[in-house]
Formats: structure tokens, C-alpha cells, sequence
């Protein structure tokens, strides 16, 4: 794969290799010396058009992290104002000898604009309303550590966990017994080491991961019959459209929850249900997934006040409290608290809220490793 | 210039020479020994065909095109008449400004260039501009377009609507309801529109225009015109016009005969377009009605762009692409080697209509004796993969860039001499 344009760019196998990497990725995060050398003599220039703190900060870190030379080109309005073309703007930092270009702009469909017309590789950081494919992969991996650690509870008679376990403090030793940890089903013979994997981080490894470890069997049932309902603004939302492709091929069982004015033209064909009953899809969900609502919308009369939207598609405590066993909440942020989610439930413990920000790093790692990882683009 | 057309097949199937002297059509039996001669065994004459809808860009604009590369491009299509659109800087909504493009025209044109002016001041939508004075200049302005953007305000409509009545005027209206459809549509509203996140542009942001401005021409007993047709829906709004006796004609654009949304998924802006490219139900909607007279006329819309004008994000660049070269290859492809049309119909719609609609006197005539030689001679057979490279025009934001397309023009003739020449 020579770019990342679109969440469905990705096969199956491509897409469980970026999350499984990225497993060994956060793991780094851990270390007290977190680089690895992987991207060493290569320049990845994130180049946002559009605002981003966190989207911006966590691809400059991962870039660094893997040792990348790591340019940020604060690019918004820059170009048009000076009367540049987007084209003529990419063609230049491109014959700089640029490896990458991490790009975030305002208008859908500019990251495919921008690698029809560059030699470097192309990563989309968000194009419009379009797409948003590191988004889905990190919801995917917040989604998918979560579904783990359920995985791994024992049941009701057993004895929770200690809480102790949980932090882990990676010992060089423990790299050998990596590939076993990263299975989602505890197998019995795996007993002995169960306590330690069902405590979510997995344990580090020495070396740079191979990609192709992640694509075990076991994989394929993380998300398979697992519901997610994502709410909110989906016709504005990258989030949403990222989210649904991903999903279509790793399996998860997506709900659109919506006003009918914040619908996108031609939903029903995105292949998941579309309703405008919350409470209903609340229901069953394993994961709720609020979109932001921008406060503009309301300006282009899409709903009649806060108040209403909230009522009725926002993530309210009394949701909250309905949401059946197990089921975790994830927003990608920044969220308008008292809007489309209560206070309660953005900082309630099943929020996924600040793994998912965690979880950016080391999957945009993952991503820049997988593309850039050897000359030809290491996944195929 | 005297020329003799040999063996040239008419509309109507029959045969016969054509002789060409002193700008009109005279007896063959007339020519003398040794003129000039043109063998058109194999081909068919038609009268020239007349665009009522291409946007030149001068003044203002001459890096994109100009009068003369404009109307190259014309005669390289067959036409032998272009309606130069009033959006250019300045805008032509004065006489002044009126016959200074019709100088132009004049001097530099290689058909001829009849001159629509605005319809209000600036293409503001919000007072009149001279139509009177355009009209009594010498560019005789008898169409009046705010093309680019809908006069939307319901009694300015009424207004210039009413106020041509008195030369039998006509106003051309770009039909997009400014609220249904903001600047920032730009894509069919469809689930292609929702796929790729580009801001949608139903199709009934047009036909909601085109249904008031019906009604307002029957207010006014008024002509009105619809610019580049691109819906089911105005087709059916204008199919009940006509049948109540409203005097409404209407266009489509070669591209919204061939084009259609799935052509913008890569986000090449060659493909921005306003009205957008639409699906297939309105495309075929469109050429039935073409077929049927409903659609009276085919206008190019030919909107050349500098380059750097198309390499912005999908959403910033211009809308707008190249038509006049390719107007009667498409019209071909689509409608008469489909059978939807014959060649006396095409005849019709290509020439006779627009130069009735545009009372454009000495186009859209019949071959024959004592008329005006504006004359093109195709060969309905011949293809070629269209190059964007080769075009006449000053642009190259070409839609049919790479397709094989039939192409047809051997020869163009305007008052008597030739424009193009294969």
C-alpha cells in the first residue's frame, strides 16, 4: 500500500497488522527511552490546512518516536490567500524530497488530489467531511483492547483482577512471551500467564514487530457480532464515513443514529442500519460512539436548539445509566460536553475517551511503520 | 471567396452541390471553371451550428480564452454563431460594455458573436441592469442572462421578465435556488455526494426555479429561457409549461448528456460543473426530452479555465468545462447514433432553435439559394480519442479528455469563408 487515503484502502489482514503493531508500538510508550529506529533518514512532513491539536501533535510524535524527521507545516489559509494553488503548494514541499506527507485540509477528497499529483507517499489526517482513516484505526484499537479485557474477565464467581496488575512496568524478560499474549481468547493452557495479559497492556518487545504476527485467527473474532452505534452528525462527520468502512471489513456491526437532517444522502446504502431512535440502539450496543456536534450547525437550522439535541441524541445520564453491561462509550473528540454527551458519561469508567487519544500514537506509529516501514511500503 | 461543395448529402438525405460566393448560397450551376472545390461525397452539409450558451471570457479574463480562441474553438465544433455569456470583468450590463464585446466579435471573431447582456447590475440579483440601452446599442441585445448565478428574488424576476416584453426579449435564467443549492454545493445530491462528503446540490434546488419562473412567464407573457437543463424534474416542469402554452424554451449541456456523477469520485476538478453532473435517470430524462423538443436546444456552456483556476480542492475550484469542440460528437453519440434523433432533428435543435430563440437572423437557415453560406460539413463516421492538447481553445479543462468520440467536422463555413478546415 503506497498511500492511506481511505479506511477502505485496507484489507483485512492490513488492518489487524496496524492494530496489532500497535499494541507493540504503545508498549514503547512505556519505556523510559521511547524511540525505535525504524524510520531513521526518512521526512515526513505533516502539513495541516486546517486546525488540529491533537491529531497534528500525536502523528510529530509518532513520527518522531520512529525516528522520522518530522516537519510540521502549519498550512491554514496560507496558500489560497497568497494566491498558490493546493496543487503548486504540494509540488514544492515535494520536490524537497519529501518521504511523506501527513495531510489534514478542510476540503474532502484534497489527500486524493494531493497523491495523484506528488511522488511522496500520502497519509490522509482528515479531508472535509470525507474521511478520517487513523481516526477509525484508533477507535478500532480503543474498541478492540476493550473487547479484550472483557474477554479476559472472569466470570461473575471469579475474582476481579487486582488492580495492581494493571501497571505493569515492562521487564526486558517478558518480550519472549509476547505472541501468545496478543490473542483475544484465552486458551486454558495459557492459565499461567492469563492474570498478567488481562491487564490490558501488553508486555514489550525488544525487536521492531513483524507485521505479518498479527494476522492470527483468533483476530477475526474481536469484532465479529459486536454492535456499534455511531451518533450524532453523520453528514458532516469524517469520523462516521472512516468508521463504517473500517468496520465493514473487520466485522463490526455498525448503527447509524441520527436526526434525519444530519443524515447523509444516500446512507441506506452504506450497508448498516440507520434509525433515529437512540434509546432503541442504545439498547443492544457494545460500543456507543457520540459524534461532535458543531455548535454552527445549529445556525443552518439542522435541529432547533441544544436543548432539543441533546434530549434526544445526546448521550444524557439517564442513557448512560441504560446502556447494558460491558458497553463502553468513545468519542473522537473534542467533545461538547452537555450538547451530545453528559458530563457523566464523557468521564464515566467505561469511557474510552483518553485511550483513544492514547491509542493515536501508536496506532499513527503503526501506520507511518507499515508505510514507510521498508522501500516498497511494507504491507502489500 | 467562391467554393463549390460537390456530391454533399443534405439533412434530409438528398444530394446535391453547394455553391458558396459572395457569403451566400448561389445557383451551383452558376460557378464558374477552375473555382475552388471541396469533394463532400460521403459527407453530410448542415447550416452552421449556433451555441446560445459560451463563455469567451474577454474581457477580463484572456489567460483562460479570449474572442479569438473562443471562437476557434467554435468553428473547430461546427458553429458558426456563439452567445458570449455576460460574466466576464466587466461584466457586460451596460451598452457600452455591450458593444465593446461586440467589436470584438467583429474584428476578432471566428464565428459570429451575438452578445447577451446581464440582467442586473453586476450579476447582483438585485437591480436591473440596461436592458433597454443593451438592447438599442449596436449589439442589438435581445438575451439577458445572470448566468453563473439565478436571479433569485422572485419580483426582480417578474420585473425583467415584464420589462423585455417590450423588444421581445428573452431572459436565460441559471436556475439554482441560492438556498437549496449555496455557493458551496458541488455535486450532485446523491449517494455519491454523501460518499465523498462534497456538499450536495439536489436536483430540485433546480426545478423549484424553473417551476416559479415558468409561472412568471405566463404572469408576464414573457419569454423565458432555461440554461443547461439538468434534471428529470425540470424536464417535467417544462413538459407541463409548453403544454399550457407558456413561452419557455430550454437548453442542455453536452455534458449533462454524457456525464454523469460517478465521473467526480477521484476529485478531479476537470469534472466540477455547475449545475453538477447527474445520474444516469436524469441523463436519460434530459435526452429524451432533447429527443422529444421538450429541451429545445443544445448550449455548450463552454467555460474555459486557466489551470491554476481548477487546482484547488474540489470544493474551491471554478466550476465550469470545454464544450465547443466536442457539442456535436457528443450529440452524435449520445442521440443519433442511438437513434434517439435524426439528422433534420438535430438540424433543429443545433442550429434552427437556439438561432430563433437568440432571433438571430442569417443563422439557422436552409441550405439553399439566396441564404447565407454558415454551413458545416461532417463526416458522422469518423472518430478519434479527444486531446485535450490539440483544442483550439486557450484552456484545457477538457471532460472528454482521453474518450473516444465521434469526430465529425471536415469543414466550417461562415458567411462564405472558411473557419476551420480539417
Amino acid at each position: 500500500m503506497r498511500h492511506l487515503l481511505s479506511a477502505a484502502d485496507l484489507s483485512f489482514a492490513e488492518a489487524t497488522s496496524i492494530l496489532d503493531v500497535a499494541v507493540e508500538m504503545q508498549q514503547v510508550q512505556s519505556r523510559p527511552v521511547k524511540k525505535l529506529p525504524a524510520l531513521r533518514g526518512r521526512t515526513v512532513v505533516n502539513i495541516f490546512f486546517e486546525d488540529s491539536t491533537r491529531t497534528r501533535t500525536s502523528f510529530e510524535i509518532a513520527g518522531k518516536w520512529l525516528s522520522a524527521d518530522t516537519i510540521n507545516v502549519s498550512a491554514k489559509g496560507s496558500s489560497v490567500s497568497k494566491g498558490e494553488s493546493l496543487r503548486d503548494t504540494m509540488m514544492t514541499l515535494d520536490a524537497m524530497g519529501v518521504d511523506a506527507f501527513v495531510i489534514r485540509h478542510s476540503s474532502s477528497g484534497a489527500a486524493a488530489q494531493v497523491a495523484s499529483w506528488v511522488k511522496a507517499q500520502v497519509i490522509n489526517a482528515g479531508d472535509g467531511q470525507h474521511e478520517h482513516p487513523t481516526q477509525a484505526l484508533l477507535d478500532a484499537y480503543a474498541m478492540r483492547q476493550h473487547f479484550r479485557r472483557l474477554a479476559t474477565v472472569p466470570e461473575p464467581q471469579a475474582p476481579i483482577p487486582e488492580p495492581d496488575e494493571g501497571s505493569t512496568t515492562p521487564e526486558p524478560g517478558e518480550g519472549s512471551t509476547t505472541p501468545g499474549s496478543r490473542t483475544t481468547i484465552p486458551e486454558p493452557d495459557e492459565g499461567s500467564t492469563t492474570p498478567r495479559s488481562r491487564t490490558t497492556i501488553p508486555q514489550p518487545q525488544a525487536t521492531i514487530p513483524e507485521p505479518d504476527e498479527g494476522s492470527q485467527a483468533a483476530d477475526k473474532n474481536d469484532f465479529t457480532g459486536k454492535k456499534i452505534a455511531i451518533v450524532g452528525d453523520l453528514l458532516h462527520s469524517r469520523v462516521v464515513r472512516s468508521n463504517v468502512l473500517l468496520q465493514r471489513t473487520l466485522g463490526g456491526q455498525v448503527t447509524l443514529v441520527a436526526p434525519p437532517t444530519l443524515l447523509p444522502t444516500g446512507v441506506e446504502t452504506w450497508g448498516c442500519p440507520v434509525t433515529g431512535d437512540f434509546d432503541a440502539a442504545l439498547a443492544d450496543a457494545d460500543i456507543v460512539m457520540m459524534l461532535r456536534v458543531q455548535r454552527e450547525r445549529m445556525a443552518g437550522g439542522f435541529f432547533p436548539t441544544e436543548r432539543e439535541y441533546a434530549e434526544s441524541y445526546g448521550l444524557t445520564e439517564a442513557r448512560l445509566a441504560a446502556l447494558k453491561p460491558g458497553a463502553a462509550i468513545c468519542h473522537p473528540g473534542p467533545m461538547n460536553r452537555g450538547v451530545e454527551i453528559s458530563s457523566a458519561a464523557a468521564d464515566a469508567a467505561n469511557s474510552l475517551v483518553l485511550e483513544q487519544v492514547a491509542a493515536g500514537v501508536a496506532v499513527r506509529m503503526s501506520v507511518l511503520y507499515h508505510l514507510l516501514g521498508s522501500d516498497e511500503g511494507a504491507l502489500k | 471567396m467562391s467554393l463549390l461543395i460537390t456530391g454533399a448529402t443534405l439533412a434530409d438525405g438528398t444530394r446535391g452541390d453547394l455553391y458558396v460566393a459572395e457569403g451566400l448560397l448561389a445557383d451551383p450551376a452558376s460557378a464558374p471553371a477552375g473555382v475552388e472545390r471541396i469533394d463532400a461525397d460521403g459527407l453530410l452539409a448542415l447550416p452552421g451550428l449556433v451555441d446560445l450558451h459560451t463563455h469567451l471570457r474577454q474581457p477580463g479574463r484572456e489567460d483562460a480564452e479570449t474572442v479569438a480562441s473562443g471562437t476557434a474553438a467554435a468553428a473547430r465544433g461546427g458553429f458558426t454563431c456563439v452567445h458570449a455569456m455576460a460574466n466576464t470583468d466587466p461584466v457586460t450590463d451596460t451598452a457600452e460594455a455591450a458593444e465593446y464585446v461586440r467589436s470584438l466579435g467583429a474584428s476578432e471573431g471566428h464565428c459570429e458573436v451575438r452578445v447577451v447582456g446581464a440582467v442586473t447590475k453586476g450579476l447582483a440579483g438585485e437591480e436591473l441592469a440596461e436592458l433597454g440601452l443593451m438592447h438599442a446599442s449596436s449589439a442589438a441585445v435581445t438575451m439577458f442572462s445572470d448566468d453563473g448565478r439565478c436571479v433569485g428574488d422572485s419580483l426582480l424576476m417578474r420585473r425583467a421578465l415584464s420589462y423585455v416584453k417590450a423588444f421581445d426579449g428573452v431572459i436565460a435564467q441559471h436556475s439554482q435556488d441560492p438556498r437549496l443549492a449555496g455557493p458551496g454545493a458541488c455535486c450532485h445530491e446523491s449517494e455519491w455526494s454523501g460518499r465523498l462528503g462534497l456538499p450536495g446540490w439536489p436536483s430540485q434546488a433546480e426545478s423549484v426555479i424553473v417551476a416559479r419562473d415558468v409561472q412568471l412567464a405566463e404572469l408576464t407573457d414573457s419569454r423565458v429561457h432555461v440554461c443547461h437543463v439538468s434534471t428529470a424534474e425540470s424536464v417535467d416542469v417544462i413538459r407541463w409549461a409548453k403544454a399550457r402554452g407558456i413561452k419557455v424554451t430550454a437548453e442542455v449541456t453536452p455534458h449533462h448528456l454524457l456525464l454523469d456523477t460517478p465521473l467526480v469520485a477521484g476529485y478531479d476538478t476537470t469534472f466540477k460543473v455547475n449545475p453538477p453532473l447527474r445520474t444516469s435517470e436524469h441523463l436519460e430524462a434530459v435526452r429524451a426530452a432533447l429527443a422529444d423538443g421538450t429541451i429545445d436546444t443544445v448550449g455548450t456552456d463552454h467555460a474555459p479555465h486557466a489551470r491554476q483556476d481548477k487546482d484547488h480542492p474540489f470544493d474551491v475550484a471554478l466550476p465550469g468545462m470545454l464544450g465547443l469542440e466536442q457539442a456535436l460528437s457528443v450529440v452524435i453519440e449520445v442521440m443519433v447514433n442511438t437513434s434517439r434523433m435524426d439528422w433534420p432533428t438535430l438540424v433543429e435543435r443545433m442550429s434552427a432553435a437556439p438561432a430563433r430563440i437568440g432571433k438571430v437572423a442569417g443563422q439557422g437557415r436552409p441550405l439553399v439559394v439566396g441564404e447565407p453560406a454558415n454551413l458545416v460539413l461532417v463526416d458522422s463516421s469518423a472518430r478519434s480519442t479527444v486531446d485535450r492538447d490539440a483544442s483550439r481553445s486557450r484552456a484545457r479543462n477538457n471532460p472528454y479528455h482521453g474518450r473516444d468520440l465521434p469526430d465529425p467536422v471536415v469543414a466550417t463555413i461562415w458567411k462564405g469563408e472558411l473557419t476551420y478546415r480539417r
